[in-house]
């Protein structure tokens, strides 16, 4: 187990500004997802972090010792790459063999510890296969014998379900998960996709723009979003964000009900909200609507159960409202959060 | 439907026959010649593409023991192997640092490079000469494997370049962050995987240093050290006698063998291209 801890990262190519001085420390034996839509950053800090790319400025810690000068080779990172990266002229068995050769471990031992991984993964019967051969699913697996087999102090994952169908993707996220509560060993995990970012981490950091948002737990993150960026990335569907001069109002969309649905002693506030469509989702309804008045007919998502949804009248304009202390304040300029503003 | 079908394995086939026959014919002749009698051969009434009198080795026998050739023979594949050791000792480095360590100037300059092979040998072989006299090399074999390689070394770093380009870097960077160094990296991953450009290179350089003849019958004259693509028209057309039956079969010799072994090597050549190089997405 270990921690990781990042310290000013920085990283220039040319003019581009791809990181912005990350600073980050991992939990030991944490499960950290790192989200943010493409092109943030989140792979290059990655790659700083295995030693693959070499920052402009920062530094890299593992376990309190520095190593930003040493090659990747020198880091005990275990990477797992969006494309797998597995060696198309080795079997599964010389792939899973490989960072050990690296090491020198001997052949007995490299044998028992090949047959540990597999295990794991219950792939003991690809072992004489050529990755060419395999399918995206049993390619994953062996990606993620091939990383734990040296037992590496971290774990870095870049987007390692993006090229797997949809079926497959939530049965290897759960294994993905489990195979890191059996090892223990502390991770970092890439992806654009803010539902895995939170299905899977204990905390999740948001990056925009080459800068990190905020880290926190899933809930907090979805609770107490610290930007709008957060707020709006985070949930599906989105926080509805609703400018009002110097502030913007968000609430989740399971917030807002229509005024017949909430006890009248509630300390709420209120929005004209005409209701332009529903929409039925299964266990709940969708209502898509513009909010009237001050909020200039901004478009506002309402998530309501069953026993709501009779109480909405589509296209009219009708009560919404919002308990209090579910209102979230952001500066418009900065987009950050800030203190409750009257309503 | 069966009629059809017939027709188009007869079309098939005929065209697949025309165009083996165009491909053997050279071939065949030489080789037919090669055991020709001078009497056949000489005689205008006879089909020279059948055996009109007893075939004889006599003119084998001549090749190898009243002429040049096995000297010829032994120059040639040794200016040969010794020219594609050279290159792929240049090349193969060369190509994988302009392909991965130089950043975007290292990729961009493989026009550049590929743009030296396109310079003909015509306007280089008197300039070349002189370099070759001021070494001392004029009339030795070494001129000959000293030149060689400002062609193949240009030519092979050119097309290994896009050899080593087509290996998704994420390969290589696994195999770095599971522990290899970059020269580890080199011998256990993007060499095995670049074989069949290697392969081509070592066609290319071996034909090459075989089949040229300007720098060959330039650079030397003395006849114990030339190759046989200079050796062979000046030892057996003498003044204007050919002996057409050593001529085959010195051709043949070479040739037919070198056929052989790229037929082989190409098949392999095809495997080597099957492994499957998976597509890198990049975020």
């Amino acid at each position: 187990m270990a921690v990781l801890e990042v310290r000013g990262l920085t990283k220039h190519f040319g003019d581009f500004k791809a990181l912005k001085g990350i600073d980050l420390t991992t939990q030991e034996g944490e499960f950290l997802t790192i989200v943010g839509p493409s092109g943030c950053g989140k792979t290059t800090l990655m790659r700083s972090i295995a030693g693959l790319e070499k920052p402009t400025a920062g530094d890299v810690l593992l376990n309190g010792r520095l190593i930003t000068p040493l090659p990747p080779r020198a880091r005990n990172i275990a990477m797992v790459f969006q494309s797998y990266a597995l060696y198309p002229h080795m079997s599964v068995a010389d792939n899973i063999a490989f960072p050990l050769k690296a090491r020198g471990v001997a052949r007995a031992e490299q044998e028992r510890l090949i047959r540990w991984a597999t295990g794991i993964l219950g792939i003991e019967a690809l072992l004489h296969r050529r990755p060419a051969r395999l399918s995206g699913g049993e390619k994953q697996k062996v990606a993620l014998a091939r990383a734990i087999v040296r037992k590496p102090s971290l774990f870095i994952f870049d987007e390692p379900l993006s090229s797997l169908d949809a079926q497959v993707r939530a049965l290897a996220r759960a294994e993905l998960r489990q195979l890191h509560d059996r090892t223990g060993v502390t991770t970092v995990y890439v992806t654009h996709d803010q539902v895995e970012a939170v299905g899977l981490g204990d905390r999740v950091a948001v990056m925009q723009a080459g800068a990190l948002c905020q880290i926190g737990s899933p809930q907090e993150l979805y609770r107490e979003p610290a930007n709008t960026f957060v707020a709006g990335f985070i949930g599906t569907p989105p926080m509805n964000l609703l400018e009002r001069g110097a502030t913007i109002v968000g609430f989740r969309p399971e917030h807002l009900m229509p005024r017949a649905a909430v006890p009248e002693s509630e300390d709420v506030a209120t929005f004209q909200v005409h209701v332009a469509r529903i929409e039925f989702l299964g266990s709940e309804w969708l209502a898509y609507g513009s909010a009237d008045g001050e909020f200039r007919n901004a478009k506002v998502l309402c998530k309501l159960r069953q026993e709501a949804i009779s109480k909405v009248k589509v296209g009219e304009v009708q009560e919404f409202v919002v308990s209090r202390s579910l209102l979230r304040f952001f500066d418009t300029k900065t987009g950050m959060h800030t203190a409750a503003a009257p309503i | 439907m069966r009629t059809g079908q017939t027709l188009r394995m007869i079309g098939f086939y005929a065209a697949l026959l025309l165009f083996c026959g165009f491909a053997i014919f050279p071939a065949a002749w030489m080789l037919i010649t090669a055991f020709k009698r001078n009497a056949d051969l000489y005689d205008p009434a006879n089909n020279p593409f059948l055996f009109n009198a007893p075939p004889t080795l006599s003119h084998i026998g001549f090749l190898f023991t009243e002429t040049n050739y096995p000297v010829f023979l032994w120059n040639s594949l040794f200016i040969g192997v010794i020219v594609v050791a050279i290159t792929l000792v240049l090349a193969v480095p060369a190509a994988y640092s302009l392909a991965r360590l130089m950043g975007h100037w290292g990729e961009h300059s493989s026009i550049a490079i590929f743009l030296v092979y396109l310079i003909p040998p015509t306007l280089l072989f008197i300039p070349l000469y002189e370099v070759v006299t001021l070494l001392g090399l004029a009339n030795t074999v070494w001129s000959l494997i000293l030149v060689y390689p400002t062609i193949t070394v240009p030519f092979c770093t050119w097309l290994l370049l896009s050899f080593f380009r087509s290996i998704p870097r994420e390969i290589e960077e696994a195999a770095l962050t599971d522990g290899w160094s970059r020269v580890g990296v080199f011998f256990r991953v993007a060499l095995p995987l670049a074989v069949p450009g290697i392969t081509t290179c070592i066609v290319f350089a071996f034909a090459l240093s075989l089949s040229d003849y300007i720098y060959a019958a330039v650079f030397v004259s003395a006849t114990t050290s030339r190759t046989v693509s200079a050796g062979v028209p000046t030892e057996l057309i003498r003044g204007d006698i050919y002996y057409w039956q050593a001529l085959m079969a010195a051709t043949a010799i070479v040739g037919l063998p070198l056929a052989v072994v790229y037929g082989l090597l190409f098949d392999w050549l095809v495997k080597g291209f099957q492994v499957e190089l998976p597509r890198s997405p990049r975020a």
